[in-house]
């Protein structure tokens, strides 16, 4: 049937910031949904709090909202734009709740707006983990057996039934307390005893454990019609016991005979039917008893998922767009396949070739944290690889991680390894962290055979052959040392790099691509099309593989190859991507045909429509140097734009150049400049702005002697690190010693560089555009955190909201001489810290920044269009005379009025135990750790900030109990804003030293015993937080040891309830601003299109006035 | 590193395109008709299908091989396909209902195949030129001179005008009782399935609903199938042209002149065509997969289908005829394949006749088209009303 006529509005739901278990893949199905919407000529009203999205791009929707995604919000945002429906199943979990608070509470009905693309109880029924066995029994299948027991005795004679191990889960209890594996009856007893004493309905369930069988994944559509399809079927190289998200998992399913597939298929139909899913997407995961091939439902989602993006990228079935199409009332025989353009979306894609997802992980932010892998999703990125085989697809997918050793190692071991240590390797391969799938490697290198690796892993004995295969290639290369055609064929066919292959031959990785280029051994490049090549494909969306034919086409005009970010990680995520796809975008407006090369599945860039061609591949030399020669094949090639996806590949920019790549934009000798210290300090010198200062040091020695001359505290890290890695801030020679002889990233090759810390120093970022003349200051940012704080993990202001206008044109003036003095072409980041009236300059990146997509947002003006078509030789003077930047002001001279935006961020801490079982520390440093933002906008400050806060996941409370203990350099600063506290009423809670000051201040608090202190029963703050009698904590650590015990368990207790923690005096000032706001009033909502309209109001009101 | 694992071997096509790869399954020379099959699952009904009977088959999924063999997954006695191509053929097969390798499965039925080919570039070959007669040659063969191969490439028959039903047929009768499939009740019909290339399947899913299934070879006359007193008379898949399918279409026509209710499919829906009076035609490059979309015209609804065929019946959609055999009646098209508007099944108004192109038995595919077999059995329900009590009793 055709699309309904009765909408002809709709409120598109987002997911918000990024974090853990909810990505970019979010962006990437929110921006198809909208520009379907906006296809059919609907209204389309948006609200996502993130503003590093794309989704977010005001030309996506008719209104959007950066608002907080809370029920509250959304019913404000419905009142004022009365939309007739909502879309919540593309926004993830959290668009999902959203609705259905909405619903429940009444809102959805008061403004008569209709859900579509989901059903109220059809959700439920899928998310009710009792109701949904309900639903899989009544379709014939079974889920995993359960018996729901109250006493010893009925557990024991449950284990009969169910068999060890077997799961065992108290009801009722908070964040799965008590949950255990018994393996036996003494395990029995004890985890199911306690159990039944920690549940308060003493009820304990028990389930039979599914852990080693295989897990798989069905991606489903549904249209009104009843209409049916599977859109890829997944399969998990992890067998149960890893959470999906962080195994290595393949498409399609590869171990399956058509009965057992097909089996799964008709007990996913008759789940979507029975659930009542309503039309759109969603997904069904199953386990299959190795040895019985017993088939058990494990759950659905009924929406979008992450994994759908994965599904939409491996296959060419674009999901969300497609389901968007199908909330419309489309049916999917009505919609056509955009890939073939002549045959229906109605139908199941089929591949011929193989796609291999691996997740990317942050332990090394969280050295507390134990990096075994369970079923709680702990990864922060993933790559995908497409090959014509698995091992092809799966090496390119681990080089794809672009971390040290990621990619598998063939050397052999120095001794040849006895029985011993191949016993010892296997047992190895038993532990579920990030490195199993190298140690499976290398017990098979070492000569573990496929059966003792299966029994100690359940990896399929398919998939442990094809990594024997791989050991078996390496050693027909090690053999063949002159590298003849054969071996190189073979190699190549198996996904080795030629690095890999240098490796086990002893040579350059060059030496060896010269060999291979001499004897014209050259990746073809392969499109994926959805049908196996049943029918002709007209998206240029290609994998390379080393195969006989390429079907690259020939450019009509010159193209310009975008290289993208690679896989998320904290430090660099959708940001980049986001300048990727707008110079995709406006470089395609502007005539050129984009290229854009990316292997992260998640992202808008890799969606086959955002530019000209697409190559899924590895952001390596190699991958990037072969495109590069398919693309000059094809008569394309103007040039290439490093500076983009942050440094994944601005680290390659000199090495391309080296090998005649022209380089587009900010030139790689000014790349290099900036991250040489001799000479952007020769720049600075010439401009006359200072460096905090510093030096250079390769051992303690050294270290010790630059710390005195310079004065502590100092901050040092390892040189060439991304994201703050191993940065610290060091008060004495103590731990000044402690921190190099523990730091692996410095050695005499690799320096540590030591600066002087700037303490309560305002932290400033910049970003800007430069074109070898003219300035364009995007946006300054102040800091509310002071430095210290990694500025990836600082909460931030823009217009800066405590500058004097001469420290703006000091910043301003500052800016402009670095940009010229390194040379920059396009945009560059700077941040700045002012101590004392004193500007300091901290670092330039020459680069697109994290806070690109927040400025573009805040300002209005779109940084990186600008940026690329500088690239491509536009001037800032002609920018401004079209348009593109504003024509008289730029983010140094913002007129009055601008509204102010704040930027805040999510932390991960949550998800991260220590092996104990225990949160890990939450306290910021100079290493970034947030996986997300995002923004709030108001009028002013104070509601700005709440906001943010709130679509932080932290409302801030307007009442109630505020905790204070803070360092003694904070106590005096801290004693006005708790006094305004105590004003409004709150109650102050507070331990020892503090409790004294505060009470010598006329501020009177509730004592009560630190940690360390308390007696007997006698309750801790950690006891008060965790049951709930905090609303909000102040915390500041104090540099010494002694207190870190305390202050580590305070903001543990707080991270596992999320109660709001303030750890500087200035962001408790901000909260305390935010709250008296909130009191005040209620805040309203603004759409990015209204504050766009202000800014330009009021700018053309300052031009008339000048 | 000659191993003797490695030995090349070439897949030669009538147009003189050559691809390269290397030799696998039994030694020697195959010919036949390329065709290319684009399912992820079920290589092994795949090679067992009579339908392939003459074709060189090629799969467009990389990885074959991967859940071995076993014997509940042949849909016949052997293997059918001449020659067989694929990209990387398994080392290892892992599945718990595996009992040998594919390798030793082709090797001992003798069937040729080759290895390590771009099986995308052939596939793509074939789609724009259609399916053309094609030799797979290994070992010292595979050095021979181009012109040479290719001239005993065209040596061999093409597949239009070929009459292959009769070959893969069943030789002798045989009954699949419903008691074998899990039916617990009276047997509900009786069903002549004529034999041009049954899939094992077929039978299985007509008997797991209550019929009792006579399984005749393509040769058996009308006169044979009525003795049988059948309440039913299916027409099964089968391999080559419809065109040469004489013998059965006339038994089709006096089938259809006893008003025995009929049910065929695939190659069975060529015949209920051409016994209607249509033509059949062939197509360019075929439909050989599992995900081919069909709709329903009667319910609008889509069902993704299994499908294997190269011909198709010339009949216009969406308008209800006059059989060109009028003695027929009505006739309309039921189904039809949303990827390129073929023909996907018959339905007679007037007569208790319908058909399918493509394989609602599955096996492999999806089971979305399992209902026909419903249809067909209260077709048969209806028609036993009609006839009263005493038919169809037994």
């Amino acid at each position: 049937m055709p699309r309904r006529q009765d909408l002809n509005s709709v409120l598109v739901i987002g997911s918000g910031p990024i974090v853990i278990g909810q990505a970019a893949e979010f962006d990437y199905s929110g921006t198809q949904a909208l520009r379907v919407l906006k296809d059919e000529g609907l209204r389309v009203i948006l609200v996502n709090s993130n503003p590093a999205t794309i989704m977010t791009d005001p030309e996506f929707a008719d209104a959007t909202y950066v608002e907080p995604i809370t029920p509250e919000t959304v019913e404000k945002i419905i009142a004022k734009e009365r939309p007739d429906a909502v879309l919540p199943t593309l926004g993830g979990q959290t668009a999902l709740n959203t609705a259905l608070a909405l619903d429940a509470n009444g809102a959805l009905e008061r403004y008569g707006v209709e859900l579509i693309g989901a059903d109220v109880a059809a959700i439920n029924l899928g998310e009710d983990r009792e109701a949904f066995k309900g639903v899989v029994e009544r379709c014939g299948a079974e889920s995993a057996r359960s018996v729901i027991v109250h006493s010893m005795d009925e557990a024991l004679a449950a284990a009969e039934q169910l068999g060890y191990p077997m799961v065992v889960r108290p009801s009722f209890t908070m964040g799965g307390l008590g949950s255990g594996l018994a393996y036996n009856e003494t395990d029995l007893h004890r985890i199911a005893g306690a159990g039944i004493q920690y549940s308060p309905t003493s009820e304990v369930l028990l389930e039979e454990s599914i852990l080693g069988w295989k897990e798989y994944e069905l991606e489903m559509m549904r249209d009104a019609k009843d209409n049916v399809v599977v859109v890829c079927s997944i399969e998990n190289v992890d067998p149960v016991g890893v959470h999906t998200g962080d195994s290595v998992t393949v498409a399609p399913a590869l171990t399956l005979t058509d009965r057992e597939y097909q089996r799964m298929r008709d007990i996913a139909i008759a789940v979507i039917r029975e659930v009542g899913v309503d039309t759109g997407g969603c997904n069904i995961q199953f386990a299959v008893e190795p040895a019985t091939g017993r088939i058990v439902v494990i759950e659905m989602n009924p929406r979008v998922s992450r994994s759908s993006a994965l599904a939409s990228k491996a296959t060419g079935f674009p999901i969300a767009k497609i389901a968007t199409k199908l909330s419309l009332g489309y049916t999917l025989d009505e919609i056509p396949n955009d890939i073939t353009r002549k045959t229906p979306a109605s139908f199941e894609p089929t591949l011929d070739y193989v796609v291999v997802k691996v997740p990317r992980f942050a332990f090394e932010k969280f050295p507390a944290a134990d990096p075994t892998l369970t079923t709680t999703m702990k990864s922060v990125g993933e790559a995908m690889a497409i090959g014509r085989n698995f091992t092809e697809a799966l090496q390119k997918a681990m080089r794809s991680l672009e971390q040290k050793g990621s990619a598998f190692s063939f050397a052999r071991p120095a001794v040849e390894p006895g029985p011993n240590t191949v016993a010892r390797l296997v047992e190895k391969c038993r532990e579920t962290t990030t490195e199993r799938l190298r140690n499976v490697q290398r017990a098979l290198l070492a000569g573990a055979t496929v059966e003792q690796v299966f029994e100690a892993t359940a990896i399929d004995p398919w998939f442990l052959d094809q990594i024997q295969l791989l050991n078996e290639t390496a050693e027909l290369i090690r053999e063949d040392p002159d590298l003849h055609p054969e071996t190189l064929r073979e190699a190549k066919r198996h996904g080795f790099s030629d690095a890999q292959i240098g490796e086990l031959v002893h040579l350059d990785e060059s030496v060896v691509r010269g060999v291979r280029h001499a004897l014209d051994i050259r990746p073809v490049y392969k499109t994926v099309d959805t049908c196996a090549a049943e029918f002709e494909a007209f998206t240029p969306y290609h994998y390379s593989s080393y195969d006989r034919e390429s079907e690259v086409a020939p450019h009509e005009k010159p193209s310009v190859l975008i290289l993208g970010s690679g896989p998320n990680r904290i430090g660099q995520g959708i940001e980049f991507d986001y300048s990727c796809v707008h110079t995709s975008m406006v470089l395609r407006e502007a005539g050129y045909e984009t290229v854009m090369l990316n292997c992260n599945p998640e992202t808008v860039s890799t969606d086959y429509d955002i530019s000209t061609r697409l190559y899924f591949e590895p952001l390596t030399f190699e991958d990037v140097m072969e495109v590069v020669a398919a693309e000059r094949r094809t008569g394309g090639l103007l040039g290439v734009f490093v500076q983009l996806g942050g440094q994944t590949p601005l680290k390659l920019a000199a090495d391309l150049k080296a090998a005649g790549v022209p380089i587009l934009g900010t030139s790689p000798e000014a790349i290099d400049l900036a991250e040489d210290r001799g000479e952007f300090a020769r720049v600075l010198t010439e401009a006359g702005l200072r460096q905090p200062k510093n030096g250079t040091a390769h051992d303690f020695a050294q270290a010790s002697r630059i710390a005195h001359e310079i004065g502590y505290p100092v901050l040092v890290r390892p040189s060439y690190v991304l994201g703050g890695r191993g940065m610290e801030i060091v008060y004495d020679e103590a731990s000044l010693k402690t921190y190099l002889e523990n730091a692996t990233e410095v050695s005499p090759s690799r320096p540590a560089l030591i600066d002087k810390f700037l303490e309560d120093a305002i932290e400033i970022d910049v970003d800007a555009l430069f074109d070898g003349k003219d300035c364009y200051v995007g946006g300054i940012m102040e800091h509310i955190e002071e430095a210290g704080i990694h500025s990836g993990d600082s909460a931030c202001v823009l217009p800066p909201i405590t500058l004097a206008p001469d420290v703006v044109e000091r910043v301003r003036a500052a800016t402009e001489a670095i940009a010229r003095g390194v040379g920059v072409k396009g945009l560059i980041n700077l941040q700045f810290a002012l101590a004392s009236d004193v500007l300091y300059v901290i670092e330039a990146n020459p680069r697109a920044s994290r806070t690109v997509p927040f400025v573009s947002k805040a300002t209005g003006v779109q940084l990186a269009k600008a940026a690329a078509l500088i690239g491509v030789g536009r001037t800032v003077a002609e920018l401004r005379a079209h348009g593109v930047l504003p024509a008289h002001h730029d983010g140094t001279t913002l007129p009055e009025g601008t509204p102010t935006a704040v930027k805040e961020v999510v932390l991960p801490f949550a998800r991260f135990r220590t092996p104990e079982g225990t949160v890990v520390d939450s306290l910021l440093g100079p290493e970034m750790r947030s996986t997300g933002e995002v923004m709030g906008v108001d009028k002013y400050f104070d509601t700005a900030f709440a906001k943010a806060q709130a679509a932080a996941g932290g409302p801030l409370p307007t009442s109630g109990s505020l905790f204070v203990s803070v360092a003694n350099k904070d106590k005096r600063s801290a004693v006005i804003p708790v006094k305004m506290f105590a004003d409004l009423g709150f109650e102050i809670v507070s331990t020892g030293g503090t409790a004294q000051v505060l009470h010598r201040n006329g501020i009177e608090s509730t004592v009560v015993a630190k940690i360390a202190d308390a007696e007997g029963d006698e309750p801790t703050v950690a006891d008060l937080i965790t049951d709930g009698k905090i609303d909000l904590i102040f915390n500041t650590p104090s540099g010494g040891q002694a207190a870190r015990g305390d202050g580590y368990q305070i903001r543990a207790a707080a991270t596992s309830v999320g109660v709001p923690t303030m750890t500087t005096v200035s962001e408790l000032g901000a909260a305390l601003q935010a709250i008296t706001a909130q009191r005040q009033y209620s805040w309203s909502v603004t759409s990015l299109q209204e504050h766009e309209q202000t800014l330009r109001e009021r700018a053309a009101q300052e031009a008339r006035g000048a | 590193m000659n191993s003797p694992r490695i030995q090349p071997a070439v897949m030669v096509l009538e147009d003189g395109t050559v691809f390269e790869g290397r030799a696998w399954g039994a030694p020697g020379t195959a010919f036949g008709e390329a065709v290319f099959a684009t399912g992820m699952t079920g290589y092994q009904e795949t090679l067992t299908d009579p339908s392939y009977a003459g074709q060189i088959v090629i799969q467009t999924a990389p990885h074959i091989g991967n859940t071995g063999v076993n014997t509940e997954d042949m849909e016949s006695r052997r293997i059918w396909v001449n020659g067989f191509v694929v990209r990387d053929p398994a080392r290892r097969p892992s599945s718990w209902r595996s009992e040998r390798t594919l390798d030793e499965e082709l090797a001992a039925q003798g069937v040729t195949g080759i290895r390590g080919v771009d099986t995308r570039a052939l596939t793509r070959h074939l789609r724009d030129r259609g399916a053309m007669r094609a030799g797979i040659f290994a070992g010292d063969d595979a050095a021979r001179p181009v012109p040479e191969l290719v001239r005993r490439v065209t040596e061999q028959p093409a597949m239009a005008g070929q009459a292959l039903a009769a070959q893969v047929s069943t030789n002798e009768p045989y009954t699949v009782e419903p008691a074998e499939h899990g039916w617990d009740g009276p047997v509900k019909h009786t069903v002549v399935a004529v034999d041009l290339g049954v899939k094992a399947m077929t039978p299985q899913r007509l008997a797991e609903r209550g019929m009792r299934v006579h399984v005749v070879p393509a040769d058996t006359t009308f006169e044979q199938i009525r003795q049988l007193r059948p309440d039913g008379v299916f027409y099964s898949n089968g391999p080559g042209d419809p065109a040469t399918a004489d013998e059965q279409v006339a038994t089709l026509r006096e089938v259809l002149d006893a008003r025995i209710p009929f049910f065929g499919i695939c190659f069975g829906n060529q015949l209920l065509g051409r016994a209607l009076g249509f033509g059949t035609y062939k197509l360019t490059f075929g439909h050989r997969g599992i995900n081919q979309p069909v709709k329903d015209l009667a319910t609008g609804t889509v069902e993704i289908t299994s499908q294997n065929h190269g011909f198709a019946v010339d009949a216009p959609v969406g308008e209800t005829v006059i059989a060109p055999e009028q003695r027929y009646g009505r006739v309309s098209v039921s189904h039809v394949g949303l990827n390129d508007d073929v023909v996907e099944g018959l339905r007679c108004e007037d007569i208790p006749a319908f058909s399918v192109q493509y394989h609602p038995e599955a096996a492999a595919g999806p089971h979305d088209s399992a209902y026909l077999f419903d249809r067909f059995t209260d077709m048969m329900d209806r028609a036993g009303q009609d006839r009263g009590p005493e038919a169809g009793d037994n």
